[in-house]
């Protein structure tokens, strides 16, 4: 594999973990922690996929998938996002503003592998 | 059929209930012996401040001595059958039924009061569920820490072959999660605690304002040379307010009653208020203040200087009514929207312009009030850009009942006005006519 993540998430041990496993898997993680430069750092890194938290300081995930999908460079990148709001309103706004997949805390390690692996083979 | 008994008697009766001498109670109330015994016996009129003073020490409502229990009753059976969608109530039997099963009367009255009460702790609570945002906050940070130890966990079970290091960190970060996870429970549990609270924190922050200004009677006089550090510990001290919301719409609130009495000090009202004459309009061109500053002192100043209270309803420009000093007779809705018809809503579309008004109640009592409504900008002016207003209607009881030229009602629900223009719904009086 050899591909790379960028995990976008304000949570230190939340980060460690994914990481870890992540990297155990064989990918390659970079991590990011705030909101209001992540769409400049995912257009600088171009990562295969980009794991993406909503609640972010500076910028939520929706407004940050939202100006990825209206760049040409970004428009098909995979993205996972992550909440801790499993509400429907919330998959909808979601799913319009162009994740690829949804996934609501808390969720397993193997999710989170299963979900980074059919990404990036899709 | 209910008997009607006057308010001396009823003040008799109360007494010897609550095992009062007349002249414990004279003395209560600051009156001498023979003067309650004069009033006991009908032969003195009783209303305003002393009225209240004796319901006080009496612990029943003024209405209750006013109207009596029987005026009362009716009043929360009609209530109560109005807003039934279910079954039809006898309403024209009302009285009857009220004068016959008193008892059995009471009941219902007080089962809606509490039905009212239920509705109003749910619906705060499904309001506070869907948008309080520390609740949010709450549960999304507890979430946080809840992924956080699971995938930690997740990978010292699952991982075979770990190196020290990592595993001695991710033990740190067990241990530090369930830390934060604990506390934040225990956070959120004290604040669900609180909440659960109906008598703490249930109320609107409208409602908690209402109490304090009814607990100091509008008057803030005393504040009237206080600085804004003095203002701001004065309002943090009420009880009442247990929000911040509370707390900043009292704020505005009593900026504003203080303003009014620096421009109309007690001595001035008090010097106009001679002839026993309520004039807002003479007074306001008298000592040339704005007429709204009359209206919101006169309604504050008259539970102790006039011998009848005198209310105060004020709305914004969506006609969301924002301040209420209730006077007796005259229902000014809690929840639903008012009478289109009240003057306090024509001064909208006539800013600037003083408006008074003779209205009747609709109801049994066909109560008349005198209405003195005036709207006024809020804000500063500025070039091009249409001012906001606020209107402001003092309520002024009058004696006797009876027709006048305009019938205004509540809310449309409980009012039985048939043919009315402004009508928004239909009422489930309207057949009693």
């Amino acid at each position: 594999m050899g591909k790379n993540v960028l995990v976008i998430e304000d949570e230190p041990n939340i980060i460690e973990a994914i990481s870890f496993i992540l990297s155990r898997d064989g990918w390659s993680v970079a991590t990011h922690s705030n909101g209001h430069d992540a769409v400049g750092v995912v257009q600088d890194a171009m990562p295969d996929l980009v794991i993406l938290d909503v609640m972010l300081p500076g910028k939520n995930g929706f407004d940050i998938l939202r100006e990825l999908r209206g760049s040409d460079e970004t428009q098909g990148l995979p993205v996972l996002m992550l909440t801790a709001k499993g509400q429907v309103k919330d998959r909808e706004m979601a799913a319009r503003a162009g994740a690829s997949r949804f996934m609501t805390k808390p969720f397993s390690n193997a999710e989170v592998l299963d979900a980074v692996r059919e990404l990036v083979a899709g | 059929m209910v008997q009607q008994t006057l308010a001396g008697t009823r003040i008799r009766e109360r007494r010897v209930m609550a095992g009062l001498r007349q002249a414990e109670l004279a003395k209560q109330v600051g009156i001498s012996g023979s003067y309650l015994n004069l009033i006991e016996h009908n032969r003195r009129r009783i209303g305003g401040k002393l009225l209240n003073d004796i319901a006080q020490a009496l612990k029943v409502e003024p209405s209750l001595l006013s109207e009596g229990a029987e005026a009362a009753l009716l009043s929360a059976l009609r209530v109560a059958a109005a807003e039934t969608e279910t079954v039809a109530p006898e309403l024209e039997r009302g009285d009857e039924f009220a004068g016959r099963f008193p008892g059995w009367a009471a009941l219902i009255a007080e089962q809606h009061r509490r039905l009212r009460s239920l509705e109003h702790t749910a619906a705060t609570l499904t309001d506070r569920l869907t948008h309080d945002p520390h609740l949010a906050t709450s549960v999304h940070e507890m979430l946080t820490m809840v992924t956080a130890i699971r995938s930690t966990a997740g990978i010292l079970a699952d991982t075979k072959e770990i190196e020290p290091e990592w595993r001695n960190r991710f033990h740190r970060n067990l241990n530090e999660d369930s830390l934060r996870l604990a506390e934040g429970a225990e956070q959120l549990v004290a604040y669900l605690d609180d909440a659960g609270d109906a008598s703490a924190g249930l109320t609107l922050p409208l409602e908690e304002v209402e109490a304090m200004l009814g607990a100091h009677k509008f008057r803030f006089d005393s504040l009237a040379n206080a600085t804004q550090d003095k203002l701001s510990t004065f309002v943090g001290n009420q009880v009442q307010l247990t929000s911040d919301a509370a707390r900043d719409m009292a704020m505005t609130v009593v900026r504003q009653l203080r303003a009014d009495a620096r421009l109309l000090s007690l001595d001035m009202l008090q010097r106009q208020l001679e002839d026993g004459v309520v004039d807002p309009a003479r007074i306001a061109s008298d000592i040339g203040v704005p007429l709204s500053t009359v209206l919101r002192r006169l309604a504050a100043v008259s539970d102790d200087m006039l011998p009848m209270p005198l209310g105060l309803v004020m709305c914004d420009a969506s006609g969301t009514l924002m301040l209420r000093k209730p006077v007796e007779g005259f229902a000014i809705p809690r929840f639903s929207g008012a009478c289109a018809k009240w003057p306090l809503f024509q001064a909208l579309s006539r800013p600037m312009q003083a408006l008074r008004q003779t209205v009747t109640m609709t109801g049994r009592d066909a109560r008349r009030f005198d209405c003195y409504a005036v709207s006024e900008p809020i804000g500063t002016i500025q070039l091009n850009v249409a001012p906001l207003y606020h209107s402001y209607m003092l309520i002024v009881p009058l004696e006797g009942s009876g027709e006048t030229e305009a019938a205004v009602g509540s809310t449309c629900r409980v009012c039985p006005l048939e043919k009315c223009e402004g009508r928004r719904e239909p009422s489930l009086l309207a057949d009693v006519g």
